[in-house]
């Protein structure tokens, strides 16, 4: 079988559907069994917020591994994994504010305007909400494919925000491997945009 | 500098809520001899609650102890869990993670072990472990202790008064601070690797604050001998300040005049200053202090609970700082 055609299997969107939501399952389970160590709050927490991290990278990453190994079939699975990217970001920013602030709404908007690394994962939360809810079919044709295109942009700056959040929560211990990471996986992915963008741009000027 | 301390009544207990010591000790002497006699199994447990000492884990060698006397010394609250206590940790000569001490502290060497002692005393030189641990009468403490990065446990500890051992050394007239260095093993910890730490890890205290009966050096916890990932062979405890002024594992003192910098004073002086007092109304620049998780507590969805100014021990210490501007002495 070739990878194309295992991506256009039947089975195959649900079965990465399941997969997606794999990760929190997981964690529910440990926050129910006790399986989350000394502080379990804070691992969920934190495992939502890596989970975000990797979905992210996974959503775009679709698009350069598409052109570059020749796999259209992967087109369909970009908006799952990016609305993932969106459901976990919101599971992540909801656990915080329940279980670190109480839900306490006034405290989470002092939180969030008192502290930069807080305010910088919040405004990358922001910026997924439009592009969240554009994600359908109709959103598509009603915006018009260019304008929705230029939206859907906004991943480009959401990126790094989310980065610069992880960066910023890493700098107190001064362990910077695993943002490290992330920041090559990141970093590549739009660096490989930017360059094709030129390409583009070169070769319309020819 | 007067420094106002608000007060609404609720965080702390007054000193009349307090049930006098003798009274409660009755107390309990009253329920063990109930749970020996008829009522016995259903208060058994009541009984065991403040057999803290007896129910020991089992997992190291046992260290005996009485019950302090100091004020302050034996908070009634709930302990955490051993299993907590001994998995998350931060000891980063192991590694950054929580659980990296757990799993990698085995490594150190904890014998042959000694302390040296230098600088502004009359008696400087090399104490042995076993001088050092006849050197004082060992007492079981029950403190708070509270992490910079917001989560609070309950630690029964066994040690004695650090004052005991300073005495010993006889501080010079001019001596005001005490440095504390602690073990640097190249083999046994991978995170002597890690890059921008300027090990090894030191910490400092002024020398009243060392001298403060409260202020513990450590070598036991539940009864037994210290895990080595919570500082063993001893340690110091210093229940009003953030945890990571106790310094774990110490290998050297040293008396000197001018304030030392400590480790987490190099790596961001704006985030962690010299005094690292617990103090709600001053937040770290990333958190608050105000509230704190307390390990173990009611499971997941239990709210943080507020900060007490000195961690509770106000009483004792408040007066080390007297005049002092809490803001800039943070």
């Amino acid at each position: 079988m070739s990878a194309s055609s295992i991506l256009l299997h039947p089975a195959a969107k649900p079965l990465v559907f399941a997969l997606c939501l794999l990760p929190v399952a997981w964690l529910a389970w440990g926050a129910a069994a006790g399986g989350l160590g000394a502080n379990p709050a804070e691992a969920l927490i934190r495992g939502l917020g890596d989970w975000t991290l990797r979905l992210l990278c996974l959503t775009l990453a679709v698009t350069p591994l598409r052109v570059r190994a020749r796999l259209p079939a992967l087109a369909r699975y970009r908006r799952m994994l990016g609305l993932f990217t969106f459901f976990y970001a919101c599971l992540h920013l909801l656990s915080y504010g329940w279980l670190d602030m109480g839900l306490q709404v006034a405290d989470i908007g002092h939180d969030i305007l008192k502290r930069p690394f807080i305010l910088v994962g919040f405004v990358g939360w922001l910026l997924l909400v439009p592009l969240a809810a554009t994600s359908f079919n109709r959103a598509v044709r009603a915006l018009g494919a260019r304008q929705w295109l230029a939206l859907h942009r906004l991943v480009y700056a959401i990126a790094p925000l989310a980065l610069l959040h992880f960066f910023w929560m890493r700098a107190g211990k001064n362990d910077f491997a695993e943002v490290a990471v992330y920041g090559i996986v990141i970093g590549a992915l739009l660096l490989e945009r930017l360059q094709r963008h030129f390409q583009a741009k070169s070769r319309a000027s020819a | 500098m007067l420094i106002r301390i608000r007060r609404d009544g609720f965080d702390e207990p007054s000193g009349s809520d307090i049930t006098p010591r003798a009274a409660y000790l009755q107390r309990r002497a009253w329920l063990k001899a109930l749970a020996g006699g008829a009522a016995g199994t259903a208060l058994a447990g009541w009984a065991a609650r403040d057999a803290l000492a007896q129910s020991r884990p089992g997992k190291l060698a046992p260290l005996a102890a009485g019950k302090s006397t100091v004020a302050g010394a034996m908070t009634m609250e709930k302990t955490t869990d051993y299993a907590d206590v001994t998995s998350y940790n931060n000891f980063y000569e192991f590694g950054t993670g929580k659980g990296d001490p757990a799993r990698r502290a085995h490594a150190m060497k904890t014998q042959p072990w000694s302390v040296d002692v230098e600088g502004l005393v009359h008696k400087p030189g090399r104490i042995g472990l076993d001088d050092l641990l006849k050197l004082g009468a060992m007492e079981e403490r029950i403190y708070r202790l509270r992490c910079v990065e917001g989560w609070s446990m309950v630690i029964p500890w066994i040690g004695y008064s650090l004052s005991a051992l300073i005495q010993r050394v006889q501080p010079q007239g001019n001596a005001r601070y005490v440095e504390f260095v602690t073990r640097m093993d190249e083999q046994a910890m991978p995170g002597l690797r890690t890059p921008g730490f300027d090990w090894p890890y030191t910490e400092a205290l002024r020398l009243d604050e060392a001298m403060h009966p409260l202020t513990l050096l450590a070598f036991g916890m539940y009864g037994e001998v210290l895990p080595h990932q919570n500082g063993a062979p001893l340690r110091l405890v210093v229940p009003w300040k953030y945890g990571f002024k106790s310094i774990k594992s110490v290998v050297k003192l040293r008396f000197v005049e001018q304030q030392p910098r400590t480790l987490w004073q190099k790596i961001g002086a704006d985030e962690y200053g010299f005094y690292s007092n617990v103090n709600p109304d001053v937040d770290h620049p990333r958190w608050s202090q105000a509230t704190e998780r307390r390990i173990g507590e009611d499971g997941l969805f239990s709210r943080k609970r507020k900060t007490l100014m000195f961690n509770g021990y106000e009483a004792q210490v408040g007066q080390l700082y007297a005049g002092m501007d809490l803001r800039k002495h943070f």
